[in-house]
C-alpha cells in the first residue's frame, strides 16, 4: 500500500493530466528534492519558490483570479502563521466581490506533532482554519483518503485548506487508492526518486483512477453503540487501539474519522450521539478555543437532553511550543492513556 | 508648461486626459460631499493623483482574462478607473453601499474597485498585498505568452510591507522574470506619518533597481511625464516580458481619508489646476469650455447621488451569499 506522501504525489500526477493543475509549488517542492516529506517528488508541474511563505499564498492567490487552478505547499504549518491576513483574503475575496472572483486554490500544509519536531515543526493549525470562513478544510488521516480529500480539493471552485498530518507522511495505508499496484515495492521502484543523482530519473506513475472523498463527509472508522469518539487526523490511528482494547472491557465506542474541519458531517456526529448519549471529542490543537470545543458546544445546545455523560474535550495543552524532549513533547498532546481513560469515566457516569 | 513640454503629445489626447482628470476630480469631491451629507459611512480616494491615475488608465490593454492587463489597485485608483470608462454611479453605488454596487454589493468602502470584465481584481484595505497577488497573475501570463501584463499601484507607506519586496524578488529573478508594471505613488504620507518617518532610502525606485528592474522617478502630478512614462515602461515589459518599475510623485489633497476630515489641503499641488493652467496658457482649452465641462460633470454626480438614495440596500439574508462559489452551505446553523 502507498504511504501518505506517496498517495499526494499521486494524486497530484493525477490532477495535473486530467484537471489541468498546472502549478504546484512551495518551498522544495520541485525537483530535485520533490518536497521534504517527497510528497511531490516526480510531479511535471512542481516548481520551487523563495523561501517566502507571504510570496507563495500570494501567488497562488493571483494564479487563482485567473480562473486557474494551483496547488502551493507551506511545507510546516509551523510557518503558515505569517500568512494569516491573506488567508483570510483568500477567503473573503468571493464574498468581498459579491460573487465575482472565485478562489480556487489548494493550501497544502502539513500539521501537528509527533515527529519529534520541536516548537516549529510541531503545530496543529486545525483550530485556527476553522477561523478562516470561505475556506473548506480537511485533514486526511490515511493515504486513500489523503488521495481522494487531495483531488476533491483540487476540483473545488474556493480555497482549500489541505492538511496531512506529519507523522504520518511515511505510513503506509490499509486500502488501495484505484489502479495503485498490489505490490508495494513496485509502487515504491516506480514512483520513489532514487538516492543521489536524480537527474535523468523519471517517475512511472501507475494507470491510477478518479477517486474522491466529499469534502464535508466524516466516516465511522469503527462502529459502536455505547460512546461516540469523534477525531481527525493522526489521532483516528492512535485512538483505534485504545476503541479496539475497550471491547475486551464491554465498552463499545463509535469512533468516527471527522475528514473535514469545515464544513463539517454534523449529521455523522449527531446520529452517532444520539445513538450513544456519550460522546468525546480528541484532537492535538491547544486546548483553549479549540475547534472541538465549538463542537461540544453544538452538541450540548442541540441535543442535551439526549445525552447520558457531559460531552467533553481533549486537546493539546495550552502551551506555547511542543518541547522536543518526549516527556515535553508526549504530555503536550492527548496521551493514550488519557484518551482511554476519558473514555471510561464517560462511559461510567451516571446520569 | 511650454508647448514643447507636451512632449509631442497631440491636443486630442491632452485634452481627453484633462477631461478624465476632472472627471475624477468632481467624481471625488462628490463622494465626499456624499459622505458629508450622511449618505455614506466613509470615504477614502484618490484627489491628487489624477494626472498619474488616468494616464495609467488610458494606456491600459483593457479586457477579461490573460490575454489583457490585470490591475491590482490601491484604493485611490478612481482615476484609473475613470480613464478606463467608469461612470460616475459605478463609484457613487460603492461609496453609499447599494445592492446595485457592481465592486461588492454593498460589502466594502468607497474606492475597493473590482470590475472583472476589466481585470480590475478587489481592492483591499491591507496596504501592499497587491504587490504579491499580481506575481500569480504575470505568471499565468507568462505562461500563456501573453502580451497582457500585470500592474500594480500601491502607496509609499505600503512599500514597508514584506509584499512589497517579495514582489520584487519573486519577478526578476533570472530566467524567471515577470511582466509586471510595479508602480508606488509616493504622496510622503502613511496616514499621519511622513515620509521621513518611514523611509531610510532616497528613492522607493533605488529598491527595485538593486534587483536590476528598470526604474523611474517621475513627477505624478505632470500628466504628460507620466503618460510617457506608462508608455515607455509598458512597451519595456511587452517586448520583454520582465518587469519594470515607476515612482510617481503624486499629492494627497484632501488627507489619508474622512477619518482625517477629508477637507483640502491647500499646501500641496494640484495636478490639475497646474495642467488646467498650462492648457489655458496654449490656448488648447478656454475657460468657457472648462465650465462647460464642469458643469456637465457636477450635475451628473449630483443626479447620480441623488438616484442612488432610492435605490435598494442589500438585504441581511444577502449576508451568507456568496461565502462559497460552490452550493455549499456556510452557515454551520443549518447543515
Amino acid at each position: 500500500m502507498a504511504n501518505m506522501a506517496q498517495a499526494i504525489r499521486m494524486a497530484l500526477h493525477f490532477a495535473e493530466n486530467n484537471y489541468q493543475l498546472k502549478d504546484v509549488f512551495g518551498q522544495d517542492v520541485g525537483a530535485p528534492l520533490g518536497g521534504v516529506f517527497t510528497a511531490t517528488q516526480g510531479v511535471k508541474s512542481a516548481w520551487n519558490t523563495p523561501l517566502d511563505e507571504r510570496g507563495i499564498i500570494s501567488m497562488a492567490m493571483g494564479i487563482a483570479m485567473t480562473g486557474e487552478r494551483c496547488v502551493a505547499e507551506i511545507q510546516f504549518a509551523d510557518y503558515i502563521f505569517n500568512t494569516l491576513d491573506l488567508l483570510k483574503l483568500a477567503g473573503n475575496t468571493h464574498w468581498a466581490s459579491n460573487g465575482q472572483y472565485p478562489m480556487p486554490l489548494v493550501v497544502m500544509t502539513p500539521v501537528g506533532a509527533g515527529i519529534r519536531g520541536s516548537l516549529y515543526h510541531s503545530h496543529s493549525f486545525d483550530s485556527w482554519a476553522s477561523r478562516l470562513p470561505g475556506w473548506k478544510v480537511v485533514i486526511p488521516s490515511n493515504p486513500r483518503d489523503a488521495y481522494g480529500l487531495l483531488l476533491s480539493a483540487i476540483l473545488d471552485p474556493n480555497p482549500v485548506l489541505f492538511m496531512p498530518p506529519k507523522a504520518l507522511m511515511r505510513v503506509r495505508g490499509e486500502e488501495l487508492i484505484p489502479g495503485e499496484p498490489l505490490d508495494e515495492k513496485e509502487l515504491r521502484t516506480r514512483i520513489d526518486a532514487p538516492i543521489g543523482d536524480r537527474s535523468q530519473w523519471q517517475p512511472d506513475f501507475p494507470a491510477i483512477q478518479e477517486y474522491l472523498v466529499p469534502i464535508g463527509q466524516g466516516h465511522i472508522v469503527l462502529p459502536g453503540k455505547d460512546i461516540t469518539l469523534v477525531t481527525w487526523g493522526r489521532y483516528v490511528d492512535i485512538c483505534k487501539p485504545i476503541v479496539q482494547n475497550l471491547i475486551q472491557q464491554g465498552v463499545q465506542v463509535e469512533l468516527i474519522d471527522l475528514r473535514s474541519i469545515y464544513p463539517y458531517d454534523w449529521n455523522l456526529i449527531k446520529t452517532s450521539v444520539l445513538k450513544t448519549g456519550r460522546v468525546l471529542f480528541v484532537n492535538e490543537d491547544t486546548e483553549v478555543t479549540n475547534f472541538a470545543e465549538h463542537l461540544c458546544y453544538r452538541t450540548v445546545q442541540e441535543l442535551f437532553y439526549h445525552l447520558l455523560a457531559r460531552p467533553q474535550v481533549l486537546a493539546g495543552k495550552q502551551l506555547p511550543g511542543i518541547g522536543l524532549h518526549p516527556n515535553l513533547e508526549d504530555v503536550s498532546v492527548p496521551s493514550s492513556a488519557e484518551i482511554e481513560q476519558v473514555l471510561l469515566a464517560i462511559a461510567n457516569e451516571v446520569p | 508648461m511650454a508647448k514643447s513640454s507636451f512632449k509631442s503629445l497631440d491636443k486630442a489626447l491632452l485634452l481627453e486626459l484633462y477631461k478624465k482628470m476632472l472627471y475624477s476630480r468632481i467624481l471625488e469631491e462628490r463622494l465626499i460631499k456624499i459622505y458629508k451629507a450622511g449618505d455614506a459611512f466613509f470615504w477614502i480616494g484618490g484627489p491628487g493623483e489624477e494626472a498619474w491615475g488616468v494616464s495609467l488608465g488610458q494606456l491600459v490593454l483593457k479586457g477579461k482574462g490573460p490575454q489583457y492587463d490585470y490591475l491590482h489597485l490601491h484604493y485611490r485608483a478612481t482615476p484609473t478607473l475613470v480613464a478606463m470608462g467608469m461612470p460616475m454611479i459605478d463609484s457613487i453605488r460603492l461609496i453609499m453601499n447599494r445592492v446595485t454596487d457592481p465592486c461588492t454589493g454593498g460589502r466594502n468602502f468607497s474606492n475597493h474597485y473590482c470590475f472583472p470584465k476589466w481585470n480590475v481584481t478587489p481592492v483591499t484595505s491591507p496596504i501592499g498585498v497587491q504587490y504579491a497577488t499580481a506575481l500569480g497573475t504575470a505568471h499565468v501570463q507568462k505562461r500563456q505568452q501573453s502580451s497582457g501584463i500585470s500592474i500594480i499601484t500601491g502607496g509609499d507607506a505600503g512599500t514597508a510591507e514584506g509584499d512589497f519586496a517579495s514582489c520584487l524578488i519573486w519577478s526578476s529573478r533570472k530566467g524567471q522574470e515577470l511582466p509586471l508594471l510595479i508602480t508606488v505613488q509616493n504622496n510622503r504620507w502613511g496616514i499621519s506619518t511622513s515620509f521621513e518617518g518611514q523611509h531610510g532610502e532616497t528613492h522607493i525606485a533605488d529598491r527595485a533597481r538593486a534587483f536590476n528592474i528598470p526604474a523611474l522617478v517621475i513627477d505624478g502630478t505632470d500628466p504628460i511625464e507620466s503618460y510617457k512614462a506608462v508608455e515607455s515602461q509598458m512597451s519595456y515589459i511587452r517586448k520583454t516580458g520582465k518587469p519594470a518599475f515607476i515612482e510617481a510623485h503624486v499629492t494627497r489633497l484632501y488627507g489619508h481619508s474622512s477619518a482625517s476630515g477629508a477637507n483640502m489641503s491647500t499646501s500641496e499641488v494640484c495636478p490639475l489646476q497646474k495642467f488646467e493652467q498650462s492648457l489655458l496658457q496654449q490656448d488648447f482649452l478656454s475657460s468657457t469650455t472648462i465650465k462647460i465641462w464642469r458643469d456637465e460633470f457636477e450635475a451628473e454626480g449630483f443626479a447620480a447621488q441623488q438616484s442612488v438614495r432610492s435605490e435598494l440596500s442589500p438585504q441581511s439574508a444577502s449576508v451568507w451569499d456568496h461565502v462559497y462559489a460552490d452550493a455549499q452551505n456556510p452557515d454551520w446553523r443549518t447543515f
